[in-house]
């Protein structure tokens, strides 16, 4: 137990800072790679509440998708970090607002167990115990049959997301020599290849 | 303080000698792959391949660690020092991280947790990292752009591994390495009425997701047909064009251990981990671990001989091939799959 | 709980172990080699010349593209991770819930492919 609490402040202090060294580091990448940290940190903090489908899934999808997409994109764009950093001030009223709006509704949320205590009984899933279902098995039994909708809707949402990058960011290039690799595996000898018979001493 | 003794100590004692036995192992083997990949090559080529350091050139390897901490690290000036340290270095301890899960004989696992498979997949997805940060930091063109396209291909095949990893899930039922092995005792060859053999392994079920997973893999570690990026007369070794001494190694280092672990992810995942071929007493005699080795070691000649015959795909082709030919076909998979055993109710 | 957990821990210093000889080896020459830096040696490397401009490259949208597809059939392959696991226990709904699933997402392929956008890298 007391190694669970020693991991949990570990995580939860690392998780913090790094997401803090996001907005304060100087340097684009380094906002990015700690980033990487704190995701890291979010998946062992989701792996000490027996989560651990979740972590890994964070892992795969979180630092090894979406953080590659940023990293990309800070890396080829040369960001001017200097004349980014002048409009903090300008901006602060507008983000502490909404930092308000947001805390707010995690209160509320996280705290709602504790005002009223018909929440937690209107958990209508219950998590069987780990060792007679694993985690991901058990997310496997509810979330294609008594939560279908929610999972048709994650799949047209990736659609959307499919089809907005696309028309957002092609642009057709023109005169760009293409192999179209089945007409060039069907030719035939007769069209691709002639027989020139040459006397000698003379060219072609 | 007997309690905190027995309940810690001891067991970190044990984990930590565990580690170290299997890394030693490891970094022994994948210092007799790298010769032996190069002999494999020369071999085809008609070559010896190093056979000068120790007899046959077994001590080729050590020798060349040797020569690579004795050689200057060079940092290029305008490289961002701290992250053309870092990369390497996530390079290497991301490939051997994954071998924490790998299960060498029944029981002889390091962690046996109940994702096994996906944190190898979480893995293999990070390995970019090692990459695009080693090709960024040198501030230089050429590694950069090396870097990009060489992310780009790992992460197009990633996709299609996925896909792989489902199917053969599908026949097994569980995420844990330990049980997709096991339930690899049971199968085409058993419904046949043969004792248990090598007939019952997913690769005879699941053939041309075996052959899509052998393909994904090659290009997931950058292995030729797939060494576009890295290859010498393109892009002078792609990302790695500015490092030297040991943070080159470390790379080298990191790519035959990515390399080692999808020959023995394909063991666990196809050839039937440490399971005999025929299920017959003076075979279980042998040892699990000798059946796995000799089984990765066999998947690992066949990397080493499509290095040597098969010419390099040009980049585009390359991407041609994972995104329209194996994502479709390992998707169409994944459906037939679930068909066949869904209507054969087949577990 | 504790054995879930508990069975994590190796791991962490599987990690760790691993972190520290990699620390070894990347320290190793800074302590043994012999230093000699020059400006030839710390300069980028291009085939002989001094470099024409700067590393920064013009930013190519290809890349871009192919991250985000990325991302979109990594997440349907995470999907169908506790599917395949599960996949005996789910009966005939949860098989078609993902092949409709699995339909949506096809569609969305067919039009990348039409358009244009899995060509030239």
């Amino acid at each position: 137990m007391g190694l669970q609490v020693l991991f949990f402040y570990l995580f939860a202090f690392i998780a913090v800072a790094s997401a803090f060294m996001v907005i304060a580091a100087r340097n684009p990448v380094y906002s990015v790679l700690f980033l990487i940290l704190t995701f890291f940190n979010s998946a062992g903090l989701f792996l000490l509440t027996g989560a651990e489908f979740l972590a890994m899934i964070l892992l795969v999808v979180y630092v090894g998708a979406v953080a590659v997409l940023f990293l990309f994109v800070v890396m080829m764009l040369d960001i001017d970090f200097a004349e980014l950093r002048a409009g903090v001030l300008e901006y602060a009223p507008i983000g502490a607002l909404i930092g308000l709006i947001l805390a707010a509704e995690l209160i509320i949320v996280v705290g709602g167990a504790t005002f009223s205590p018909e929440v937690a009984k209107a958990i209508s899933m219950p998590i069987p115990a780990v060792t007679e279902r694993t985690n991901t098995a058990a997310l496997g039994d509810v979330l294609y049959t008594h939560y279908v909708y929610f999972f048709q809707i994650a799949g047209l949402v990736l659609l959307v997301a499919m089809i907005g990058a696309i028309v957002l960011t092609l642009r057709h290039r023109e005169n760009i020599k293409r192999q179209n690799i089945p007409q060039q595996v069907a030719r035939t000898p007769e069209t691709a290849v002639e027989v020139i018979t040459v006397k000698p001493g003379q060219g072609i | 303080m007997d309690a905190f003794v027995s309940t810690y100590v001891w067991p970190t004692i044990i984990m930590v000698a565990q580690s170290l036995l299997l890394l030693v192992a490891l970094l022994l083997f994948i210092a007799y792959i790298l010769l032996a990949d190069r002999k494999i090559w020369a071999a085809v080529q008609l070559r010896r391949g190093p056979n000068v350091v120790g007899p046959w050139g077994l001590f080729q390897s050590f020798a060349d660690l040797l020569k690579f901490v004795f050689k200057e690290p060079v940092i290029p000036a305008g490289a961002n020092k701290a992250i053309f340290l870092l990369a390497p270095l996530v390079s290497v301890t991301l490939a051997l991280a994954a071998w924490a899960v790998i299960p060498l004989n029944a029981g002889w696992v390091i962690a046996n947790i109940n994702v096994g498979i996906l944190f190898v997949f979480a893995i293999s997805s990070l390995e970019v990292y090692g990459i695009i940060m080693g090709g960024w930091a040198s501030n230089s063109k050429y590694p950069f752009l090396g870097a990009l396209r060489s992310a780009a291909q790992m992460v197009s095949y990633e996709v299609s591994i996925g896909f792989v990893i489902v199917t053969v899930l599908l026949c097994v039922g569980s995420l844990n390495l330990t049980d997709i092995v096991n339930a690899q005792t049971d199968g085409i060859g058993t419904r046949l009425g043969l004792p248990a053999s090598f007939l019952d392994w997913h690769w005879l079920a699941l053939f041309p997701m075996f052959i899509v997973f052998f393909i994904s893999a090659l290009a997931e570690t950058n292995r030729p047909p797939f060494d576009l990026p890295e290859a010498e007369s393109e892009l002078v070794a792609g990302f790695m064009v500015e490092y030297g001494s040991t943070p080159y190694m470390m790379f080298m280092l990191g790519e035959y251990a990515a390399i080692c672990l999808m020959c023995a992810l394909t063991t666990i995942l196809f050839l039937g981990g440490w399971l005999p071929p025929v299920d017959v007493w003076f075979l279980n005699w042998v040892p699990g671990i000798i059946w796995f080795v000799l089984k990765a070691s066999f998947v690992f000649f066949m990397f080493a001989m499509v290095k040597a015959f098969v010419p390099r795909y040009r980049y585009d082709q390359l991407m041609r091939l994972g995104w329209k030919v194996f994502l479709p076909l390992s998707l169409a998979m994944v459906v037939i799959t679930a068909f066949v055993l869904k209507l054969t109710g087949a577990a | 709980m504790t054995e879930l957990l508990g069975s994590y821990v190796p791991i962490a210093i599987f990690i760790g172990i691993a972190l520290v000889i990699g620390l070894a080896l990347l320290i190793a020459p800074f302590a043994v080699a012999f230093k000699a830096p020059d400006s030839e040696k710390l300069s980028a490397y291009e085939c002989g010349f001094n470099a024409f401009d700067d590393a920064r490259m013009k930013f190519d949208i290809r890349f871009y593209l192919v991250s985000i597809l990325f991302i979109i059939f990594d997440l349907e392959v995470a999907f169908l991770f506790p599917w395949a696991v599960s996949f005996n226990d789910l009966g005939w709904f949860g098989f078609w819930s993902m092949m409709v699933f699995l339909a949506v997402l096809t569609i969305g392929f067919v039009y990348e492919w039409k358009k244009g956008a899995l060509e030239w890298n």
